[in-house]
């Protein structure tokens, strides 16, 4: 019996989070067969064969799944489900999307976000934004999960797997892609950093976010954001760490002017040390703060920018 | 066309949760109990398609206990014309409120449903994207921004790495993220209108759904504390125990 891994990537390079579900595959035990589904993603298939553990990788290659379009990679899945144990894919926006449709069509219950496999059928996974972690036990014929990639190590990369071409599920009619507007940055993806340096409410301005992004840049980590950030239009949505945006787990984080709200600290406390920095000394920040420093942030963040240079 | 808004009776947002002794779940014995913050925001969007002429009729159906028609109330008050709570005291997994969501659009036979992305007690993000594969329908997740024009549906998703705008063919599924709009507060007035409006409660049964379950939930437990630690009077302290104590630049 095996377990399908459902590759994340753009086409040209597999998400981090790909290795870390490798991981969670390989604990839940049997073949690993990772599934590449994309357009023009050849590199991506050969690069998923490197991955250690993985036995196959199944390598779906069409115009169908330029945009990771969730009906057409359901559909791709699908047809390849009944032959597993398992199916799992990282739980990020595209995971997310496809993998409940995949579970529905099975009649599968999806367990989503999942931090620890405990056997075969039991995993772990957190609930009301972290404050609770249920251990839920599936009986389904094809077990469906997300994984969270903060829960696992990423699989290493001495593998060799070999690719094998599937044929590619038909376009569904339901959907057409229209248009796509991606932030650029080059700093690190934020899910991944190991260093992550976020700011909230107390940043006052976007302008102000530069102060941030020259600390990151010095320390070689990602910006983030809370909610309120991004909501007063600080900074786009896709930087906002929290329940309801990215989940992350950096070995640093350093919040900012962040009050700490129950669903920031969601996407956030199992950082391995986190400071803040805050003039408020009541924020609910400091409770979960290792290191905390009660200053005026327009002050501290240009001291502690020079400190590290 | 007609609309039909999901939304989810759930602990409100500002509470902190507490795991039972027991360990068999979370004590929501006397907590303050409200509508998912996301289904807010779907029962806004569908008022405002109602607004600009768009939808005809906005019909707003929930599934759990009686105390769900609570949430109904709220969401007749904001705007929406009739409500159908799908009555089930037990726990439902996402794939048993899809099952009933797909019932319900069944006999509803919308052009637009739209939910929550997710619900704050759950965390799934499952429900949507399920209702739109039983259905046979596309769907836009996680929606910044809804377009329709004719017989589709343009919506700007949000993605990993920014945005992305899909047209979906009507009928379709939407959910909504934080982004999509601001919901507004009901009037007074709108409440007490809201007593007067229709609100039809069906069971599974008599739906033909059945909601049984494959997932057990073992236990529930709380996660590992995370303690305060110490204050530092000043950024070079601050330095100092990063670099010596936490070694983590």
């Amino acid at each position: 019996m095996a377990v399908l891994v459902i590759a994340e990537h753009d086409n040209f390079a597999l998400k981090g989070a790909t290795y870390n579900t490798v991981t969670a595959a390989l604990q839940i035990g049997g073949d690993v067969h990772v599934l590449v589904a994309g357009s023009g993603c050849a590199g991506v298939a050969e690069e998923a064969a490197k991955i250690s553990g993985v036995n196959k990788v199944l390598h779906a290659d069409g115009a169908v799944h330029a945009h990771a379009k969730p009906e057409n990679l359901a559909a791709q899945v699908l047809d390849l489900a009944h032959d597993y144990t398992h199916v799992v894919t990282p739980a990020n926006a595209v995971g997310k999307s496809f993998m409940p449709r995949v579970a529905a069509l099975l009649d599968s219950s999806q367990i989503s976000d999942v931090i620890a496999v405990v056997s075969r059928d039991t995993f772990v996974h957190p609930i009301y934004a972290g404050n609770a972690l249920a251990t839920v036990q599936c009986v389904d014929p094809v077990i469906v999960l997300t994984v969270r990639s903060t829960g696992f190590d990423a699989a290493q990369k001495n593998g060799q797997a070999r690719v094998e071409a599937i044929p590619v599920a038909a376009e569904s009619s339901y959907s057409q892609f229209l248009s796509q507007q991606l932030t650029r940055s080059d700093r690190p993806e934020l899910a991944a950093a190991s260093i992550v340096v976020s700011g909230g409410r107390g940043m006052g301005s976007s302008e102000n976010f530069k102060l941030l992004e020259t600390l990151a840049d010095q320390l070689g980590g990602a910006v983030g954001a809370s909610r309120a950030a991004v909501d007063a239009g600080f900074m786009p949505n896709d930087y906002q760490v929290g329940q309801t945006g990215k989940i992350v787990a950096p070995q640093l984080y350093v919040a900012v002017g962040i009050s700490g709200a129950i669903q920031h600290l969601a996407g956030m406390k199992d950082s391995k040390v986190i400071v803040a920095i805050n003039k408020d000394a009541d924020a609910p920040i400091f409770q979960v703060a290792d290191y905390g420093l009660v200053a005026d942030l327009f002050e501290a963040v240009p001291e502690l920018t020079k400190a590290l240079a | 066309m007609k609309v039909l808004v999901a939304v989810k009776r759930v602990v409100d947002y500002n509470v902190k949760v507490r795991v039972k002794a027991d360990n068999s779940g979370v004590d929501l014995a006397n907590v303050k109990m409200s509508m998912n913050p996301f289904c807010e925001i779907a029962v806004e969007e569908a008022v405002r398609l109602k607004e600009k002429g768009v939808a005809t009729e906005i019909v707003v159906v929930s599934i759990g206990p009686t105390t769900a028609q609570e949430q109904l109330r709220t969401a007749l008050a904001l705007g929406a014309d009739r409500a159908i709570l799908v009555e089930s005291a037990e726990d439902l997994t996402s794939l048993a409120v899809a099952k009933l969501l797909k019932a319900v659009v069944d006999k509803e036979q919308p052009s637009l449903v739209i939910l929550g992305k997710q619900a704050i007690d759950s965390d799934n993000n499952q429900t949507g994207q399920m209702l739109a594969a039983l259905s046979g329908y596309g769907q836009g997740t996680f929606a910044s921004k809804v377009e329709l024009s004719g017989d589709s549906v343009a919506v700007t998703r949000e993605i990993d790495g920014g945005a992305q705008t899909v047209s979906l063919k009507l009928p379709a599924i939407v959910t909504t993220d934080l982004r999509l709009i601001e919901p507004r507060y009901a009037s007074l007035p709108n409440i007490m209108k809201a007593k007067k409006k229709p609100l039809e409660v069906l069971t599974p049964d008599a739906l033909g759904v059945s909601t049984a379950s494959t997932n057990k939930t073992v236990k529930v437990e709380a996660p590992a504390a995370r303690s305060a630690g110490i204050k530092v009077k000043s950024v070079a302290e601050l330095v100092e125990k990063l670099k010596n104590e936490a070694k983590v630049i």
